[in-house]
């Protein structure tokens, strides 16, 4: 997927339907990752019933979008998880969903193998046990590794195998890249931002200068590793990555949340950038006619980044990052490869930083007799 | 592994869009998804799209080209086919 400046300018004003968009099926969780981007881990009441969600799925298919990014939370439970994602193929739009891998065994690889259109995610935060876990939970590496030996012995074919990057799983670059060509299965590298429960782990977590100039390097010799255009804030170091390279929030991506909210991209689920719900007046309307979409549609200034020569690159980086350690969104990317971003950090810094609006992180402590 | 002998795009022969391609019209032209090998590519003009949609109806990848385009745009719209061939976009046959 490339696309030259005069196409990417015309992406920037909004397209007739996303490229690519994720639902999050449901806030439930049964792990509790410390750096979960939607705060996940308690089901809403509210979530879609089935009935609405296969109705949404309609909506999406007349919309032609082409396929959909299924997450959560851990959508797998789901009780009608199978129902959707088949009824989802049955209307020819593709599945590709996220998924911790607790919930796949032998019978559930098998039925996910006999279907078409289907893509699937397994994430890991390290490529053992110990790095993983100390992101994901206990025995969490474990599953994962369960649910791809049940994916390969059911002859799924090739999967993805997604990690965050963090400060330690960065330094496993090649440790992933081999795990993955162990199962025949793609790597995955997404860019840790500092959403959800993220904003309380980002300062320790998040890569350093030079990790991250590593990571770019590494990526350019390796086009076939998938990055959801993730780190396109590094294309400002010289040749762009491949992908867009532009943010898409509200122009070719959204998210639609468990209850139906709609905002800009997964990374920012705070009422700032809450477009809509679907349930008022169904998803393309809000898609085509929501005051925040169109504001985001409108050619942005590049602020702070004006006297910069790799404005074009990287288009001044994440909203998500900025928006979440207190920057403005015409600030430089607090990630930005020229250290920009630091400077703006070190002097705005002291302002009160957005915490996530909706938060289904599991209570840590119940009160006596409360059950 | 596609040989790449079988990716070289003749024109004399008839092209179709491929039945795994799902075509979606956008104001700069359009965007193609192919379900089979998850690629998206983007058609950079409406003219461009007209000439996917109506290839089967041609003899050949000339003929539709001649029929839809004018002889100053002819090897410009070859190399834009052989492109959507490459990647599996259009089918030969």
């Amino acid at each position: 997927m490339s696309a030259n400046s005069s196409l990417r300018n015309r992406f920037e004003r909004g397209l007739s339907a996303p490229i690519c968009l994720t639902w999050e099926l449901t806030y439930a969780c049964n792990l509790a990752c410390t750096h979960c981007l939607s705060s996940s881990g308690r089901r809403d009441p509210r979530e879609l019933s089935t009935s609405e969600a296969k109705a949404l799925v309609d909506e999406i298919a007349a919309m032609q979008i082409f396929y959909i990014n299924i997450g959560g939370g851990e959508p797998m439970i789901r009780s009608d998880f199978f129902e959707l994602i088949e009824h989802a193929v049955s209307r020819h739009v593709g599945v590709k969903f996220s998924t911790n891998g607790t919930r796949i065994d032998a019978v559930a690889a098998r039925r996910l193998s006999s279907m078409d259109y289907l893509d699937i995610q397994i994430s890991i935060d390290g490529a053992d046990a110990a790095t993983s876990d100390k992101i994901r939970g206990v025995g969490s590496y474990a599953s994962a590794r369960r649910a791809m030996d049940h994916l390969r012995d059911a002859n799924f074919g090739q999967f993805k195998i997604s990690v965050v990057m963090t400060r330690e799983s960065i330094e496993q670059l090649d440790e992933f890249e081999a795990l993955a060509t162990s199962y025949g299965a793609e790597l995955r590298l997404m860019r840790l931002r500092p959403s959800g429960r993220g904003v309380d782990v980002w300062d320790e977590l998040h890569p350093t200068q030079q990790q991250n100039r590593d990571l770019y390097h590494w990526l350019l010799e390796r086009p076939n590793v998938l990055t959801g255009d993730s780190f396109f804030h590094l294309s400002a170091l010289g040749a762009p990555l491949e992908g867009l390279n532009l943010c898409g929030a509200g122009r070719v991506v959204c998210l639609i949340d468990p209850v139906g909210d709609v905002y800009a991209c997964p990374f920012v689920i705070h009422d700032e950038f809450l477009a809509g719900n679907v349930r008022d007046a169904g998803f393309q309307n809000v898609w085509s006619n929501s005051s925040l979409f169109k504001s985001l549609r409108e050619p942005g200034s590049p602020g702070a980044c004006v006297s910069c020569g790799s404005y074009d690159a990287c288009r001044g980086g994440c909203m998500a990052a900025k928006f979440f350690t207190g920057l403005s969104l015409d600030d430089p990317d607090p990630e930005c490869v020229f250290g920009h971003g630091e400077e703006a950090l070190a002097t705005k810094r002291l302002q009160i930083i957005p915490k996530p609006s909706p938060d289904h992180s599991r209570r840590t402590s119940v009160s006596i007799g409360a059950r | 592994m596609i040989d790449a002998s079988q990716c070289a795009f003749d024109a004399r022969e008839p092209w179709h869009l491929s039945p795994l391609v799902s075509l979606r019209d956008e104001e700069f032209g359009a965007m193609a998804y192919h379900h089979g090998n998850r690629r998206l590519v983007f058609l950079k003009s409406r003219k461009l799209v007209d000439v996917v949609r109506e290839l089967h109806e041609h003899e050949s990848a000339d003929a539709a080209i001649d029929a839809l385009v004018g002889d100053d745009d002819h090897a410009q719209y070859i190399a834009a086919l052989a492109s959507l061939a490459k990647s599996e976009v259009l089918c030969v046959g």
